[in-house]
């Protein structure tokens, strides 16, 4: 579904990410888990492709297609969907006018026709069950005055409604509680599928404890240093990401 | 809102889509300016001698004043000699009967998307259209008059209802008033009056659109609508123009007058040709609207959607008279290429527990200047009055520019005031969030523009919402990145 050769990027003249490889499958989950300043987000962004950032080398395949020379609305168009860390506020725009509107322009681009106004009221109501989403969420305006949790609920939900292949959650699990923790996780996991590859980018183990990855990443200085299964999270936990530092260096 | 959006990706196609020229044989009196011309203005219109006299005192005081210039705009020499002040459809002395009409006219109008025939079978609303400076069409006249309410042109209600004229033309806003009213009250051309008796509530919204089509031609309306004790309506105004190189001055008057326990409602969608993008061409829109809560529970609402002319210079205001009277003024005002507005409210509170709200909404894009200007007067007998401003102001891109200028006077210790005031801007962490679930740019900053309206457009009547939010994406079409 995603591979990632040999990836350089620069902001401001910056390089950020040194050289980056990462193969993601249909159906599988990947944690990708680094320190702060690691490249995690700018990861996240060159893929949803967020403007600033410069690829110098490397590229990018997207289900067999070079990724990068698509727009960001394309790359949405084509299954890419982000979970931001921090969701903005839209004031005055409805939520479910929003989604609305995401939901079609996503269907019109590929070909299908517009759901209409009852369709799409009788969808989110079931969605927003299963995510557990009080319907008063849904008739408040996108983000605004959400609590830490609310906002990424509202992320899960979109993505519950818009049905990426790829499904990128960047720290998605900062700023929970463990109650709204568990209930993010619960709709992610509900998510999964055979077709559909996550990656969830994490500086916490914690997150991992409730959505299973198939496969863990360290990503440090732009690099993936390590790469393993569930156990080289839980060894990350235990060690800190210093012990990874000199073990690389050793 | 999703059904404009349906609609936004056609209508940027569009451009100014109302500008064409309609090519009928025209009635225009050569340009300029004096005595003669009021006279010939007045006989064209066959008016009585009153009406001859008010408008010669209004010429007469309007050559003492000067052109105001303290509004935060850049508004070159107007020659007000090269101006042609009288322009009617050829044949057409008065409004006649739809199958009458020039179909030339008529198809103007469709274009326009206000088809008289439909909107007469549809949409419950009555119509008098201004084409130029003649009413060419009034519909639904019947059905208002079996309730009760007038509803004609001014120049039509110069002859048949002169004492309610006489009584009233110019008690709001005086032929002394300021530079651009007295001009108004010289030459003004035609315009709409609206009477509507005692205790009756209007059975419809009622509607004008006026259009200014011939070159050079300045168009002076004149609308008066009073509403008796306990008597209400809803009054729409739409504006559109084609396009021309010069500029054209508009300058109108509007007058309201609620007694007792009455309420109007007065709407406008205003999207004038606003100029090239170079600046060039475009209309002055300088109005001088004004209300009188003359009686006690009295109600005026201005309700105002600006996306077009050159210049918009209007403070739509309220005279809260009446104790206990209510004055409110919700508005939109859009700038962008080389568009400028100096556009608010005065709220003159008089009465005791008079209230009153401003909510207005600038939006600058490209090198567009908005200001917001409001007076809110607290007088010695208005005990207890109370006022809540709220100025917000968006700013797309980084060549435009938003300025406050509120003014407040309090002489009334019981009185109490609030003005809010915010300035924000279309993020880049908002587009991305919109782009990233799949939006198109155009449709996101509709979407986050529409939002941010929101508060104005739900005081609009249904059909006028759709068209604003329409209008809105049009304007705002390629301003962002």
């Amino acid at each position: 579904m995603l591979s990632i050769k040999n990836l350089h990027v620069v902001i401001d003249n910056k390089e950020i990410i040194k050289g980056l490889d990462l193969e993601v499958g249909a159906g599988e989950v990947h944690a990708i888990m680094g320190p702060n300043g690691a490249g995690k987000s700018t990861l996240a962004h060159i893929l949803s492709g967020r403007d600033g950032y410069t690829v110098t080398q490397g590229k990018v395949l997207y289900k067999g297609n070079n990724l990068l020379s698509h727009t960001t609305e394309e790359r949405s168009h084509k299954g890419i969907f982000l979970a931001m860390q921090y969701p903005v506020e839209l004031p005055g725009v409805n939520n479910i006018v929003f989604l609305k509107e995401a939901l079609n322009s996503i269907r019109v681009a590929n070909g299908k026709k517009a759901i209409d106004s009852i369709q799409f009221m009788k969808l989110i109501r079931e969605k927003a069950e299963q995510m557990k989403i009080p319907a008063k969420l849904l008739k408040r305006d996108v983000n605004t005055g959400f609590s830490g949790g609310e906002k990424k609920r509202n992320e899960i939900l979109q993505m519950a409604i818009l049905e990426p292949d790829l499904a990128i959650m960047d720290e998605t699990d900062s700023g929970l509680d463990i109650d709204a923790l568990r209930i993010v996780a619960d709709g992610v996991n509900s998510l999964r599928n055979k077709n559909r590859a996550m990656i969830v980018i994490t500086h916490y183990q914690r997150l991992l404890d409730y959505i299973q990855p198939d496969y863990v990443h360290v990503l440090s200085d732009g690099k993936i240093v390590r790469s393993g299964t569930k156990e080289l999270a839980i060894e990350l936990e235990e060690k800190g990401y210093g012990w990874l530092s000199q073990g690389a260096a050793a | 809102m999703s059904a404009s959006l349906e609609n936004v990706n056609e209508l940027i196609e569009s451009g100014y889509e109302h500008g064409f020229v309609t090519n009928i044989a025209s009635d225009t009196i050569p340009p300029g300016l004096n005595q003669e011309t009021i006279h010939l203005i007045s006989a064209k219109k066959n008016e009585p001698e009153w009406m001859l006299a008010y408008r010669l005192r209004a010429f007469h005081h309007w050559l003492t004043m000067e052109q105001p210039n303290w509004a935060h705009l850049k508004i070159q020499p107007i020659d007000f000699q090269s101006i042609s002040y009288y322009s009617a459809p050829e044949n057409i002395t008065g409004p006649k009967s739809l199958d009458e009409i020039d179909p030339e006219i008529l198809s103007t109008y469709n274009k326009l998307g206000i088809p008289l025939e439909e909107q007469m079978a549809l949409a419950g609303i009555a119509v008098d259209a201004v084409f130029d400076s003649v009413s060419v069409a009034t519909t639904f006249r019947k059905n208002l008059a079996e309730a009760g309410v007038i509803f004609c042109s001014i120049s039509e209600a110069v002859k048949d209802y002169p004492d309610l004229l006489q009584k009233y033309l110019g008690s709001v806003v005086p032929h002394t008033d300021n530079f651009f009213a007295s001009l108004n009250a010289a030459v003004f051309s035609d315009g709409t009056f609206v009477y509507i008796p005692e205790g009756v509530r209007c059975p419809m919204e009622l509607s004008t659109y006026f259009r200014i089509n011939e070159a050079k031609t300045g168009q002076f309306e004149r609308t008066l609508i009073i509403a008796e004790k306990g008597a209400s309506v809803s009054y729409l105004e739409g504006c559109t123009a084609p396009t021309r190189d010069e500029n054209q001055l508009h300058a109108a008057v509007v007058e309201l007058i609620a007694m007792e326990d009455a309420a109007i409602k007065y709407s406008t969608v205003q999207n004038w040709y606003p100029g090239d993008k170079n600046g060039k061409g475009g209309i002055f829109n300088f109005v001088t609207k004004r209300g009188n809560c003359q009686g006690d529970r009295s109600h005026i609402s201005w309700t105002q959607v600006e996306t077009g002319s050159a210049i918009t210079w209007k403070y739509p205001s309220c005279i809260l008279r009446g104790n206990d009277s209510i004055g409110e003024f919700y508005s939109v005002a859009v700038t962008r290429g080389k568009q400028q507005a100096d556009t608010g409210t005065k709220m003159i509170h008089i009465g005791a527990n008079t209230k009153s709200t401003i909510v207005s909404k600038g939006i600058s894009a490209a090198q567009g200047q908005n200001t917001y200007r409001g007076l809110v007067r607290m007088s010695i007998r208005a005990e207890n009055a109370r006022n809540h401003s709220q100025c917000d102001s968006l700013l797309i891109g980084d060549q435009c520019g938003a300025h406050t200028f509120p003014y407040i006077e309090v002489s009334n210790p019981t009185a109490k005031v609030e003005h809010e005031a915010t300035t924000s801007k279309i993020s880049d962490d908002q587009l991305f969030y919109c782009r990233q679930r799949g939006l198109s740019e155009e449709n996101a900053v509709s979407l986050i523009v529409n939002g941010f309206c929101k508060e104005v457009f739900k005081e609009l009547p249904m059909e006028f919402a759709v068209e604003a939010q329409k209008l809105l994406a049009i304007t705002l079409e390629g301003s962002v990145g």
